[in-house]
């Protein structure tokens, strides 16, 4: 007890030295590294850009060739054709392939929880992935596949129309043979598609069993023993009480697909296909920007893009966040 | 440990790096492949002539560009010595960033030594040369003579005018081969190559665009008219299908610049040996198809070592002649023409001398001021318009009149 009560004035009498203190300031000294790179390349860009978005700028005619020009590159660019045709197809692919990653996942998963652990794990596995392959070099794979004569997709629909068992059913994609799946505009965005779907699929079906583990087996039993079947089970039981995984799976496909670039992006070599067909907002916004050095548009574009990425996740947390995140 | 301490210690290592200097003389080279195979022939021979030492830095193609987009917008980062493909050189030539060769080092005494066409494409506005052409790529229309011979029909008749090369396609589909890969890249031959007198690709001298004018009319037409024939494979350039197609003579026939020829012979279809030659683009027209040009910009610390570097590897014959034999280089500089390597057969080609036609065809390609624009014109007319009316069916005139609605609207403040 005595010794405390020592202690205690002489370490306030050497706080109170004349003099900067140091220790205050230790934490934010460790704390520095992560500031000084969060500041140079997260919170610099992301203000250089706001500020770009009202200017005028050639990049490769330097810094000072910037021009304050207000609001004109929001007029620019929500008065272009190709913006509003971007963003039809963004939410086209968005959508189609998005709708049906969650569609296909979800009762996948349900059957993958009601089989052994084993198989559950090595299927997990292996539906998860096209999500962690190169999204560039799945793309250039998919980019041969769908090759109009020499592409393994064309050459299997014309065995199987040329089969005698399958024949019947396949034998009328030969008039439309050979198929262009990437160089006509009505087959682009399917064939985008498809290929965002086998990627993403894998990753929700990983996030749903999750969900679907998570529901407690007695509740599940105490069903079956009232007689509830199969369906009834997945349907009154499990789809209501992974609502909270839902709710994230979904608000990750919306982020994620109205960023969509890279897919495309190999797919129509950078083009964007025939009349843009698979034109999305980011590879828009990276044309105008690199290819045509209008930086300032391309920041404007790049925050409109922002402000409907924010629109959709909030829309998608006032309808459904509250039951979503029951309990949660 | 304190703030206090850090501060010393980080102090202290800054010191440590920034005691590197650089004592001797050294620049770097920006480019992309295959330069590096030609640089490792000749920078021994340079270094020991002069004393510079070289580093290369090798991107790929569009990789190289988009950091020398970042490099000229922050005033930092490029090399000494930077590569431009033709296709980027107008708004490279206009950003300032480059040096004015003909101010600095009177480069304007060697123009006598270089294809007219191409020693335009590098000056700016204010006349000034600021990129000086190191690589050709003479326009010739390379076709199988197997085919031909079994179809009994004579190269300089088919390649007579546009309608004659159309006639050659309807009596090869008889026989299940196509004329062309891709009828765009017809098009874009007339577009390219046909330019009136005064005019740039894709806008005229004031900067007003030409796009309706009836060159991209007729181009757009021509290859309608391949294309609604069903005399073109429908097959994109360097696809699978493409290199397919060169190996098994889907198609008789193809346009390209002098360089296609390295990459037929190496890699694509070494197997079809002796059964190429090339021939004049048809229709008696000269153009180009690619080409890169050498620069210095603005930021380089080291201007005078640079331009010693692209004197060497342009003025001087010898590299030119170097770069041309090990990967297939065209030479910019016209007074290379007359070596003996020209006259050489080329066993690929069935022992036709074809670099003399390259030649040929360099000197007489007419010079084409490029535009400001005209890389936001190039992905709007050729990537876009002449897709929608190919694929599409789309009218050409309407497709025409909506790219230069745009092309105004993207280029309003250039």
């Amino acid at each position: 007890m005595n010794t405390t009560v020592k202690a205690t004035p002489k370490s306030t009498q050497e706080d109170n030295k004349p003099g900067f203190n140091w220790n205050i300031l230790s934490p934010y000294g460790f704390l520095l590294p992560f500031l000084v790179i969060f500041s140079v390349f997260g919170i610099f860009p992301l203000l250089f850009s706001v500020f770009l978005s009202f200017h005028q700028w050639n990049p490769v005619e330097g810094l000072s060739a910037m021009k304050f020009v207000g609001t004109e590159n929001y007029y620019i660019a929500l008065t272009d054709p190709w913006l509003w045709r971007a963003l039809r197809n963004t939410f086209w692919l968005a959508l189609s392939s998005g709708i049906a990653q969650h569609l296909v996942a979800i009762p996948v998963a349900y059957i993958l929880v009601s089989q052994s652990d084993r198989l559950r794990h090595w299927l997990t596995s292996a539906y998860f992935l096209p999500y962690i392959t190169s999204t560039v070099a799945a793309s250039l794979i998919f980019f041969n596949m769908y090759s109009p004569n020499s592409g393994i997709i064309n050459q299997s629909l014309i065995a199987l129309a040329d089969s005698s068992y399958l024949g019947w059913a396949f034998e009328w994609t030969n008039q439309y043979q050979p198929i262009r799946w990437l160089d006509t505009a009505a087959m682009l965005k399917p064939s985008i598609a498809f290929v965002v779907f086998w990627k993403y699929t894998g990753f929700n079906i990983v996030l749903y069993t999750t969900g679907l583990m998570t529901i407690p087996k007695e509740i599940l039993e105490a069903a079956r023993m009232d007689g509830a079947n199969f369906f009834h089970r997945f349907w009154h039981i499990s789809l209501p009480m992974i609502r909270p995984f839902i709710f994230f799976a979904v608000t990750m496909t919306i982020i994620g697909n109205l960023q969509l670039f890279e897919e495309p992006f190999v797919l129509t070599k950078g083009s964007g296909g025939t009349g843009q067909a698979g034109l999305t907002i980011s590879m828009y916004l990276y044309k105008v920007g690199w290819e045509w050095l209008e930086m300032g548009t391309a920041s404007a574009i790049s925050w409109l893009l922002f402000a409907l990425i924010a629109f959709f996740t909030t829309i998608q947390f006032v309808f459904f966040g509250k039951k979503g995140l029951e309990g949660h | 440990m304190k703030l206090k301490n850090i501060v010393l210690l980080s102090a202290l290592a800054l010191g440590a790096t920034s005691a590197v200097n650089a004592a001797e003389e050294k620049i770097r080279f920006d480019g992309f492949p295959d330069f590096d195979s030609s640089l490792k022939v000749f920078l021994p021979d340079f270094e020991k002539k002069t004393g510079i030492k070289v580093d290369y830095l090798m991107n790929n193609h569009g990789d190289h560009h988009t950091k020398l987009t970042t490099n000229l917008a922050t005033g930092s980062g490029a090399g000494d010595v930077i590569v431009v493909d033709v296709e980027k050189i107008g708004p490279f030539v206009a950003s300032g960033g480059l040096v004015n060769l003909s101010e600095k080092y009177g480069a304007d005494k060697f123009a006598e030594s270089f294809a007219p066409y191409a020693w335009a494409q590098g000056k700016g506005a204010d006349g000034g040369v600021y990129a000086i052409p190191v690589d050709l790529g003479p326009g010739v229309m390379y076709y199988r003579t197997d085919i031909f011979e079994k179809e009994g029909v004579k190269v300089d008749a088919s390649i007579k005018d546009w309608d004659a090369y159309i006639e050659l396609g309807k009596k090869l589909k008889k026989d299940g081969v196509f004329l062309i890969a891709s009828a765009a890249d017809v098009a874009q031959a007339i577009i390219f190559t046909t330019v009136p007198e005064g005019e740039g690709l894709y806008f005229d001298k004031d900067g007003n665009s030409v796009v309706t004018s009836d060159r991209f009319v007729k181009a757009f037409t021509v290859a309608k008219t391949i294309r609604d024939n069903g005399l073109d494979a429908r097959i994109t350039a360097w696809s699978n299908e493409w290199y397919e197609g060169f190996k098994q003579g889907t198609f008789a026939t193809q346009l390209s610049g002098a360089w296609l020829l390295g990459h037929l012979k190496n890699w694509i279809a070494p197997d079809t040996a002796g059964k190429w030659a090339v021939s004049n683009l048809p229709d008696g027209i000269y153009g180009s198809w690619g080409g890169s040009f050498l620069s210095i910009p603005k930021q380089s610390k080291n201007q005078d070592q640079a331009w010693k570097l692209i004197e060497y590897m342009t003025v001087n014959p010898e590299t030119q002649l170097s770069a041309f034999a090990t990967i297939a280089a065209f030479p910019s500089n016209i007074t290379t023409y007359d070596d003996a390597l020209f006259e050489q057969p080329i066993e690929f080609l069935g022992g036709q001398k074809a670099r003399l036609l390259f030649a040929e065809v360099a000197k007489n390609i007419k010079p084409v001021q490029p535009g400001k624009g005209d890389h936001v014109a190039r992905s709007i007319i050729l990537e876009n318009a002449l897709m929608q009316v190919l694929d599409e069916g789309k009218d050409i005139k309407e497709a025409l009149a909506e790219a230069e609605r745009l092309i105004k609207r993207r280029t309003r403040n250039m």
